[in-house]
């Protein structure tokens, strides 16, 4: 009443049916619900390539994929598929979904229209980088897919073509999706929500969405550079038309060293939730908190050259970028420093998102240590392209991130299913994965130390010790990860009715307030938060009990 | 149908088919596009292209509709503007990846490849002082006119609105003529080397993007002319204007950079 609009909806258009529903959906919750599927149906094809790399790098020579390109294919199809089709959709497009209208208080998305385009855009991209692999002799070129090796001369068949659109196609869905979640952010906060009072969740995807935004068009260049040079005869990367290689490298990493932040920034955020939720505590330094991703995110743009030290930059340039990238290591210090801070003193409840926050918390560590010493330019001359890489980025953003969505899962899913899952099985599953995948990277710090080179699949005998121990420990994280889709399964057909509030006291974000599992509409009262970040009595869906 | 108040001032959008539509006009162009790469027939392509130009059309009518129906309330309209600027700062950044691969060419200190002569020897380059710098001055003139628009649109001069608006879609077309005419009278092909890869692509995407302004200012003519925008209301105009100055900017770098830095030193005929 009070704003005059004639709302011409009815019931039935509030709550469309049948496959209509999803497909043309407008609703955050349903569209956070489909890029999760999206994510766990990637994270299974990803998982199973890892698993098949990991198979051929058991013992030395061919164990049993004698087509070293295919190799290749799998090493590039993983990293495509677990970066931009699993931890990004279920993170920023799954959970940020979900959970950011709930937490500032708003009714849904700023533009759901553009919300629904996104994740369909993301879908399609899926499915053309699925056909890539299959055309031809696939994308041999690494996530990264630098020239020449990228170039019509090296890979001539449509694959490589099938990808470069893949992440287009991808990348403008991530690119309406940061619109869409800045606006929200800025434009649809409830009454009393200032910035200086929204979670730290909705903070991390504040920041995540900038660096999608300013991020992902330069890769859309480069991308498109490359597919002209490809097929219309264009020079960007080509040295015997007057171009340079390394151009790509420059534009790829400009937009790939953010995009390391843009998935483990809302890794942090969810962590932050977990943390202050069962130390029962608020997050310690919450405007430190706050402002170090905004540093990270600010400082990510500056050092994307760190990942070129071996391309002949000069020596000023390797100084300044190693001075630049080690400077990030201070509001992650920040972070780390105010995590054990809010725990420092609480009563800790080490429920299953608990587990993993700790342990998330812990690999964070150990990746961001390897980092420090692989920011350095003389450093990393030896260790460029080693195994020791592999195993920094898997720490850092791969198996980390990994974590703050099981985490994340464990902690909102009583939320958006109304289901609880059974805290000994989620407690058992936590400990299996946590070795697994600690036993299956940890060891290549060893191999990469020793030289062993990343992306070639066979080595001389002398890893052989260490490399056997890796593939153990992808069996055990193989174990894990069934385990937790059993788990998943468990808590749909027996999981125990979650409460409103399953988490008591520590869980004061507004997500809470409203019922399990979240009805439709949320929020079409908004809540007026107080000073103390906390709805005030009668206001929106919170009843003065609460 | 149920009529409700509701107590907020947001817009619960209606389901719509339109996202899924143009997700598979994507996918259609994508696949197309790659089998006219590699020497397939080009109908497959254009199939994805008319999927998505009908449904921009249809999505962008129904914005329309919403917007008449008075859906777009002042908080809406403060995040659909919202949403147009950081569109505008995404597409920025896309030049920027095209600024930066000309730089790489250009400047020794940033770049072991970069050309120590430029344009490279035997390119005979445009001379900045003609067609482009008319296009320069149409285009800032096109800057003036749209700002014409946006004072008649605030004032509710309907007239003055629809001529304004109508100037600077046919200086657009205008800029778009001589940029073709120019196109057709270089002296280098789109295949011979690092300048007109850089040339073509710079200036090619930006003639793209001049064309989306064009046709959007061209839907603003009609909904001026249908009495769409008061003075209170005209977001659509609003974010048609922005989206030509960013393509005016975008465009004074381009003849700064591209055209006169770039003869710099260069000693020799020009067209």
């Amino acid at each position: 009443m009070a704003y005059g609009v004639a709302a011409g909806h009815d019931e039935h258009a509030h709550h469309p049916t049948g496959w209509r529903r999803w497909v043309n959906s407008t609703n955050h919750k349903d569209i956070g619900t489909m890029y999760i599927v999206l994510a766990l149906i990637a994270a299974l094809i990803g998982g199973i390539m890892s698993w098949m790399i990991r198979g051929e790098l058991a013992q030395p020579g061919v164990t049993f994929i004698d087509n070293y390109q295919f190799y290749n294919v799998l090493v590039t199809a993983h990293g495509f598929i677990m970066v931009f089709f699993v931890v990004m959709p279920a993170l920023i497009g799954g959970f940020g979904n979900w959970f950011v209208p709930l937490m500032i208080g708003a009714p849904d998305m700023a533009f759901p229209r553009m919300n629904n385009i996104s994740l369909w855009l993301t879908t399609a991209g899926f499915v053309l980088l699925l056909i890539a692999a299959f055309v031809g002799a696939g994308p041999g070129t690494g996530w990264t897919v630098y020239p020449p090796l990228s170039s019509a001369t090296f890979h001539p068949d449509a694959a490589v073509d099938f990808a470069i659109l893949s992440l287009h196609v991808a990348g403008a869905g991530s690119i309406l999706g940061a619109i869409n979640f800045i606006t929200t952010i800025l434009n649809m906060r409830a009454p009393g929500m200032t910035l200086h009072r929204m979670p730290l969740f909705v903070w991390s995807i504040l920041v995540t969405a900038f660096l999608l935004l300013l991020a992902l068009p330069v890769l859309a260049g480069g991308l498109t550079m490359l597919l002209t040079d490809r097929n219309f005869g264009t020079t960007f990367f080509e040295v015997a038309g007057g171009g340079d290689p390394v151009l790509w490298q420059h534009l790829f990493w400009f937009f790939g060293h953010p995009e390391v932040y843009i998935i483990v920034l809302p890794a942090f955020g969810i962590i932050s939730q977990i943390v202050s939720t069962f130390s029962r505590k608020p997050v310690f330094g919450y405007l430190g908190m706050a402002y170090a991703m905004v540093a990270i995110g600010f400082v990510g743009f500056i050092v994307w050259a760190h990942h070129m030290y071996t391309t002949g930059l000069g020596v000023d340039t390797r100084a300044y970028f190693t001075l630049a990238t080690l400077i990030i290591a201070v509001p992650t210090g920040i972070k780390i420093f105010s995590w054990l801070a809010t725990m420092w003193g609480g009563s800790i409840e080490l429920k299953a998102p608990m587990l993993y926050a700790i342990g998330f918390i812990f690999l964070f560590v150990v990746g961001g240590v390897t980092g420090v010493a692989l920011a350095n330019a003389g450093i990393d001359f030896a260790m460029h392209d080693t195994y020791y890489v592999v195993a920094h980025f898997h720490y850092v953003m791969a198996i980390a991130a990994i974590f703050a969505m099981f985490g994340g899962y464990l902690y909102w899913i009583g939320k958006m299913s109304g289901k609880q899952y059974n805290e000994p099985l989620a407690k058992a599953q936590f400990w299996v994965f946590f070795v697994g995948v600690n036993v299956l990277f940890f060891p290549q710090h060893f191999l990469g130390l020793a030289g062993m080179p990343r992306r070639i699949p066979d080595y001389p005998d002398a890893f052989v010790g260490w490399n056997m121990v890796s593939s153990v420990g992808a069996l055990i994280t193989m174990i894990g990860t069934l385990m937790f889709f059993y788990l998943i399964w468990h808590t749909f057909r027996y999981g125990k009715t979650a409460e409103a509030n399953p988490w008591g006291e520590g869980a004061t974000t507004l997500e809470w307030t409203v019922p399990s599992p979240a009805p439709f509409h949320t929020h079409e009262q908004l809540p007026v938060i107080g000073p103390t970040g906390q709805p005030r009595a009668g206001s929106g869906a919170v009843s003065p009990a609460e | 149908m149920a009529t409700e108040t509701q107590s907020h001032p947001f817009h619960m959008v209606e389901p719509s088919p339109w996202p899924a539509l143009a997700t598979l006009g994507a996918f259609v162009l994508a696949v197309g596009a790659i089998i006219f790469m590699h020497d397939g027939p080009p109908w497959i392509m254009a199939g994805g292209f008319l999927i998505i130009f009908y449904t921009a059309f249809v999505w962008w009518r129904d914005v329309v509709r919403e917007s008449r129906s008075g859906f777009h309330t002042s908080v809406v309209q403060h995040g659909l503007r919202l949403g147009v600027l950081l569109f505008i700062a995404s597409e920025v950044m896309f030049f920027f990846a095209f600024f930066w691969a000309y730089f790489d060419a250009t400047i020794p200190a940033i770049s072991k490849t970069a050309h120590d002569v430029w344009p490279p020897e035997g390119v005979i380059p445009f001379d900045p002082w003609g067609l482009p710098f008319l296009n320069t001055l149409i285009l800032l003139t096109s800057g003036a006119t749209v700002t014409a628009a946006h004072h008649a649109v605030r004032e509710g001069d309907q007239k003055a609105s629809v001529f304004w608006i109508g100037a600077t879609v046919a200086l657009g077309v205008l800029f778009l003529g001589f940029q073709m005419y120019e196109y057709g009278h270089a002296a280098f092909g789109f295949r011979e080397g690092i300048y007109p890869s850089t040339f073509f692509m710079a200036t090619g995407f930006h003639g793209f993007h001049v064309f989306v302004g064009v046709v959007f200012l061209a839907v603003c003519f009609f909904r001026a002319r249908a009495r769409h925008f008061s003075p209170e209301k005209h977001v659509g105009f609003e974010a048609a204007a922005w989206y030509w100055h960013f393509v005016d900017v975008v465009w004074l770098f381009l003849f700064v950079v591209i055209y006169w830095w770039g003869i710099v030193g260069y000693v020799g005929p020009l067209v």
